[in-house]
């Protein structure tokens, strides 16, 4: 096995044990052994000198889409976790909508042995709910769950069919997965490709009413609690969609929350500021400042569970001038670290604990899979940040194959300087003494 | 115009022109007008310029306005219309702009079914770029010539009553128009049905009406927008019988507008449903004398557009 590794004099700042202070981390055998203060370290050990830094469990991104397999040429499951790694992730969970969908256990085991030969940040699968996403026949949850998917999910559409959502929460239970929804009422979307505003009215384009997301959350939220599902909003968008997930906390409910970095820091004025630049574009839209506010405070009291990027890799050719014409999504998995920290911890939204309860220790939790702690016995994943370290959004330097971001050009302070995965340094070759 | 020096190369929006610079273009389209009145109505202007209308939506009364114009003003022109985005046909936006970069044009004349495609055009070609229409977005030439129209019956903009009404959610007429009129001092009153409203209408920066009569009461100006017939099947309003009974324009609902109420039309009309033939047939009418002046107009953005861009010596 690997040679034991301690990192030295550093803050660690880790809301699975309550900690936030000086102290070492050992790992030995892609675990970590020892976490605490002056720790005494076998001789052999190779030695990380981290003072300055600050040291947390490794940050999951729990929903990204890694392209691979069928859209190798946007992404593939070795450069998006070049890029996750490069992004201060240690694992991410990819969504199933590839070339074919991962709606049966062969897909699964290619992304992870895809992600085995990578060897960079982990990958955790997750499963289509319905076979090739198109809401008529449930996937096999079991064999899925075994081959080591970790959720059941028909994200970049929704589960549209009440009766197979009531199925899928009831059936999800036998192996206690969450299921991820994309909530949209298609109906309600319609043509729609930014939120439906003042901006939108101004710019004479299709909009998407904020109750296309949220009549869809209202209904799989009384389907939660009829079956006892866990539910898991993915992307939240909307004030109303938050209310609603509080309610269902508030009453006991299994339903978790997630939301992007650029529903906190964008709105639908910087779509149209952008003069409608494709790489704005995304599902759902940027919603109104009023909604981005809410949502910011939803991340602080707790409401919201987790920040996920989202991340959704599409080629330049694709995001060329049009912005009605353009696919949705945007990259963010070298992103939303530096942009949390700037403009999140950096303004006193929230602080480090808080942004890493929300970056490791509830995704950790909410899919059930190691990490989000260092406490003795966890996996040996750490992300190493430098508070101090002034970056500049630069597409051009992405690890991942595609560029679609809106925040090129952004001045951020607070990045990753190490990714640390099973005890191996991933990125980006941290000196060691 | 004393001191006003035309700098624009391109004539994408009607937000983006300053006041001095629209009453410019109405000043200058005067003077193509009675070109129209000659035996021979041609002036040597854009000879040896080449001019492409290129055209990603049907349009026959637009795209024959600036064919007319151009051929007037002695240009050379091509049209380059495909139904459909040419995205369809697997050839992106981009490559289209890059083969018609590889023509060098002097100006190309664009309409296209999605907001701002002509304004991301005219950052990657040399020559001057004229919206024709992007979307339900914007339509300058529209708003000019009807700005055009109003101030050759009125002999002002200023301090006028314009009511626009229909379906202004979808309708580029509408947005331009408001802005022009806005920037010309006129007071802008837009009504509808509520499913054909914007979700924030009063974002336009007009006076929202709820009726057509609260819209056209006083009114000096009454543009009647086209319905379109296929947004029935998405239930923006019952039938065609119910439009016309509450927001059809007919001579007994004028009786509220001014006295010397004029009445237009951007066209085609749909007779009996926004309009009554007796109104668009009858004194107060100006529809004609829109089209008519659409020519002159868009002669006159297309003399002031030449050679900006080219002027410039870009490639």
């Amino acid at each position: 096995m690997s040679a034991a590794l301690v990192l030295r004099g550093g803050r660690v700042v880790d809301p699975s044990q309550g900690l936030d202070g000086a102290a070492d981390v050992l790992i030995e055998d892609g675990a970590v052994t020892a976490c605490g203060a002056g720790l005494e370290a076998p001789e052999e050990a190779r030695r990380m000198d981290v003072s300055g830094l600050v040291v947390t469990p490794g940050l999951i991104d729990m929903h990204v889409h890694l392209r691979e397999p069928g859209q190798e040429y946007k992404e593939t499951v070795e450069s998006g976790t070049c890029a996750a790694a490069a992004g201060g992730f240690t694992a991410v969970a990819c969504m199933p909508n590839t070339e074919p969908v991962n709606d049966d256990p062969s897909i699964t085991e290619f992304i992870l042995a895809r992600a085995a030969r990578a060897g960079r940040a982990r990958v955790y699968p997750i499963s289509a709910v319905t076979r090739g996403l198109e809401g008529r026949e449930l996937t096999e949850f079991g064999a899925q769950r075994r081959a080591g998917a970790v959720a059941v999910s028909d994200d970049g559409r929704p589960v549209w069919n009440a009766a197979l959502m009531r199925q899928a929460l009831r059936y999800a239970r036998h192996f206690d997965l969450p299921v991820i929804q994309h909530a949209e009422e298609l109906e309600l979307s319609g043509d729609g490709v930014m939120h439906e505003g003042a901006f939108s009215t101004r710019l004479g384009v299709e909009g998407i009413p904020g109750a296309a997301d949220d009549v869809m959350v209202g209904r799989d939220l009384i389907l939660t609690a009829d079956t006892g599902g866990r539910y898991h909003l993915a992307h939240m968008s909307t004030a109303r969609s938050l209310e609603l997930i509080r309610g269902a906390k508030e009453g006991g409910h299994r339903v978790t929350s997630e939301v992007s970095a650029h529903h906190l820091l964008l709105c639908d004025e910087d779509v149209f500021d952008s003069g409608l630049d494709p790489d704005f574009r995304m599902h759902p839209p940027l919603r109104s400042a009023d909604d981005r506010d809410a949502l910011v405070a939803g991340i602080a009291d707790g409401s919201i569970d987790a920040i996920a990027s989202d991340h959704a890799p599409h080629h330049p050719d694709e995001k060329e001038l049009d912005f009605v014409a353009a696919p949705n999504g945007v990259v963010g998995l070298e992103t939303t670290l530096s942009l949390c920290l700037d403009r999140l911890v950096g303004k006193g939204v929230i602080d480090l604990t808080r942004l890493v309860e929300l970056l490791s220790t509830a995704p950790a939790r909410l899919l059930g899979i190691p990490g989000g702690s260092l406490a003795p016995g966890a996996a040996g994943d750490v992300t190493l940040i430098d508070l101090e370290r002034e970056v500049e959004v630069d597409p051009a330097a992405f690890r991942s194959r595609s560029r679609n971001t809106p925040f090129a050009g952004w001045k951020l302070r607070g990045a990753p300087v190490g990714t640390i995965v099973g005890g191996r340094v991933i990125e980006p070759g941290w000196r060691i003494t | 115009m004393s001191g006003f020096r035309w700098q624009r190369g391109d004539l994408l929006g009607v937000a983006e022109l300053s006041t001095e610079e629209i009453v410019h273009v109405l000043d200058t389209a005067e003077s193509f007008v009675e070109v129209a009145a000659r035996p021979i109505k041609k002036v040597p202007t854009l000879r040896g310029k080449t001019v492409i209308n290129l055209f990603f939506e049907a349009s026959t009364r637009t795209r024959s306005s600036f064919e007319i114009a151009e051929k007037r003003l002695s240009a050379d022109n091509v049209n380059f219309s495909t139904s459909g985005s040419s995205l369809s046909k697997g050839e992106t936006l981009l490559d289209t702009t890059r083969n018609l970069e590889a023509m060098a044009p002097d100006l190309v004349v664009i309409r296209h079914a999605h907001p701002r495609v002509p304004h991301g055009l005219a950052e990657r070609v040399g020559a001057g770029v004229v919206n024709a229409g992007d979307g339900a977005h914007e339509h300058p030439t529209q708003a000019l010539l009807d700005a055009f129209t109003i101030r050759r019956h009125k002999g002002r903009v200023e301090g006028l009553r314009v009511a626009i009404v229909g379906d202004v959610a979808h309708s580029r007429v509408v947005r331009s128009n408001v802005l022009c009129l806005r920037k010309l001092g006129a007071e802008v009153t837009i009504a509808g049905p509520r499913t054909m409203m914007p979700e924030q209408p009063e974002a336009l920066g007009a006076r929202v009406a709820w009726s057509l009569e609260e819209a056209i009461s006083g009114a000096d100006v009454i543009m009647m927008l086209r319905v379109q017939l296929e947004r029935q099947a998405r239930a923006s309003f019952p039938s065609e019988r119910e439009y016309f009974e509450f927001f059809g324009l007919t001579a007994g609902r004028l009786q509220a507008a001014a006295d010397d109420v004029i009445i237009m039309h951007p066209g085609p009309m749909n007779r009996g449903i926004e309009i009554a033939s007796e109104v668009a047939d009858g004194p107060w009418s100006v529809i004609l004398e829109q089209v008519a002046n659409g020519v002159a107009v868009r002669m006159a953005v297309l003399y002031l557009l030449a050679g900006v861009k080219s002027g410039e010596g870009s490639a």
